[in-house]
């Protein structure tokens, strides 16, 4: 048993600052495990947000030292002993209180991207895929929706105005998935440049950084999306595309 | 005690950035190496001389173009260019634009020099210095999206290099292996590993397919491409220094400071 110094964001939109807290960590334990003794011995009204402890709700999101993470599957034994362990909300969306933020703002992102249109069936009338035809989207499905990738973004982050015009990496990774769908009859590249602005990422590679879930983010969906948005300018592929009379499908 | 509607404001914190490990050494180190690098092949651009020891020609000249060359790839040249005052323009600028436009546009270098020249961001959760960001909106920024070109030039230059480095074993007296032709190898598989785990070309000859089931061909060289892909960064820096150091040790072997050692 240690005793560790936590410096933990409390207050709300009026105003707040970090407190240091000295509190009891067991050999084995994660920041959660730190904040709920702090919350059951120090602190009762500290708010914070969690549910599985397992890095699978995406709840527990936060930035400790200054880096977005899940609480749960951050482990003590990270930090040098005696290092001061800061804890602050995820500081680009709205914050309720301390710990919990308002992550509204992805909701309204997810609303608006335009669900799978699915291609007719078969002459049987039923609908095939191939393990091959799958596979590279089941990546972007482990997502848990921690929006860790949200709240790194710069785009999101540092620049408020663009917010509006801007999806963020979690859905660009949606949008690969339905665009990259062996089903799917969309052509999404325009959603993809307009209304999700793909253009103002500058493909820094953040939201891979912090993702809990090691999506490849950047290389797998947001470059991918580039270039198919890239494709609809590219007067050589459209050149090729009418020549062997490519549908969209690619086959 | 809640004095402003919940959800309204973010967390009111000033900081920058609450970090505590050593963010920067990675921006400056890119700054210094990618620095390094630019400074040194302009020098060796400006040379116009010390690019060829026969039998090997250094990458920054290759091909060589105009008549002035010492060692004419494709046996006849070009007219030179000069200017008033500046004189001949060194056949290396002919060239070097193609390879300079590849890895400008490249996006494993645009992430480095976005964050380390650009600093924007200068690391992951560091409040980004300028305010006023577009981000790959607007001209000349939204070029980049043209990597594909430059991708095309860059594959011509591999087979270029590939033809200099089956040169480097004819030697003056016939057949033979030199320390410098082993560089010479070494620097254009690099070249070409780096070339062909660019994004653009995964997603040209491949990635583009949506039903991979029905386009088996693509399918798979989509797959090793994806493998060479995840290492790119790697291969990014190799190349780097790969293409620097042979240009430096013909240019030594050529101006007589270090010998060339035969293997064979
Ligand atoms: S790579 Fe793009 S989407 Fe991801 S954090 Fe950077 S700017 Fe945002
Ligand atoms: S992509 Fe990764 S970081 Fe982003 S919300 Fe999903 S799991 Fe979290
Ligand atoms: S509590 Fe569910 S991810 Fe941390
Ligand atoms: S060369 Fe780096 S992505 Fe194309």
């Amino acid at each position: 048993m240690a005793t560790v110094t936590m410096r933990v964001f409390r207050g709300d939109a009026g105003g707040g600052s970090f407190k240091d807290y000295r509190v009891e960590a067991d050999e084995g334990m994660v920041v959660l495990d730190v904040i709920h003794r702090l919350q059951a011995t120090q602190a009762n009204d500290l708010a914070c947000r969690w549910n599985c402890k397992a890095g699978k709700c995406g709840s527990c999101s936060a930035e400790v030292n200054g880096k977005p993470r899940l609480m749960c599957m951050t482990r003590m034994n990270l930090f040098r002993e005696g290092e001061i362990i800061s804890v602050a909300p995820i500081r680009a969306f709205p914050i309720i209180r301390d710990l919990v933020t308002n992550v509204a703002y992805n909701y309204e992102k997810a609303k608006a991207i335009p669900p799978l249109r699915l291609k007719p069936p078969e002459a049987d009338g039923t609908y095939r895929m191939m393990q091959e035809d799958i596979d590279r989207i089941q990546e972007f499905h482990k997502c848990i929706e921690c929006f860790l990738c949200q709240d790194v973004c710069h785009v999101i982050r540092d620049h408020e105005a663009h917010k509006k015009a801007f999806a963020g990496p979690r859905f660009f990774i949606k949008l690969a998935g339905l665009e990259m769908h062996p089903l799917d009859a969309a052509d999404r590249t325009p959603f993809v440049r307009r209304e999700a602005g793909i253009g103002l990422c500058n493909i820094t590679k953040c939201c891979t950084e912090v993702c809990p879930e090691h999506i490849h983010i950047t290389d797998n969906g947001i470059i991918p999306l580039k270039e198919r948005m890239a494709d609809s300018f590219d007067p050589i592929v459209r050149l090729l595309r009418r020549f062997r009379g490519m549908r969209k499908d690619g086959a | 005690m809640i004095r402003q509607p919940a959800g309204a404001a973010r967390p009111p914190i000033a900081a920058a950035h609450l970090r505590t490990d050593a963010w920067w050494v990675l921006p400056v180190t890119v700054v210094i190496v990618l620095g390094a690098f630019v400074v040194y092949s302009t020098w060796a651009a400006l040379q116009n001389a010390h690019y060829f020891f026969a039998p090997y020609l250094s990458p920054f000249y290759s091909p060589c173009l105009s008549q002035s060359c010492l060692h004419l790839t494709f046996g006849v040249g070009l007219p030179d260019v000069s200017f008033p005052i500046v004189g001949v323009v060194s056949p290396a600028f002919l060239i070097l634009w193609g390879p300079g436009l590849f890895r400008l546009t490249c996006y494993y270098y645009r992430k480095a020099y976005y964050r380390s020249f650009w600093l924007a961001p200068a690391a992951c959760a560091v409040r980004d210095v300028k305010r006023a960001y577009t981000g790959e909106t607007r001209f000349p920024l939204i070029l980049q999206n043209f990597h594909r070109y430059a991708w095309y030039v860059a594959v011509v230059f591999i087979v270029l290099l590939t033809w200099d480095a089956l040169l480097a074993f004819r030697f003056p007296n016939g057949f033979g292996i030199g320390v410098g032709t082993v560089v010479m190898w070494v620097n254009v598989i690099l070249l070409a590993a780096y070339t062909f785990s660019c994004h653009s070309c995964r997603h040209v000859c491949g990635g583009h397919v949506d039903v991979f089931s029905r386009a088996p061909g693509r399918y798979r060289v989509w797959h090793v491409l994806s493998w060479l892909n995840e290492r790119h960064p790697t291969y990014a820096w190799l190349s780097l220094f790969s293409v620097g150091l042979t240009d430096l040790y013909i240019r030594l072997v050529s101006m007589g400071i270090i010998r060339d050692l035969r293997i064979l």
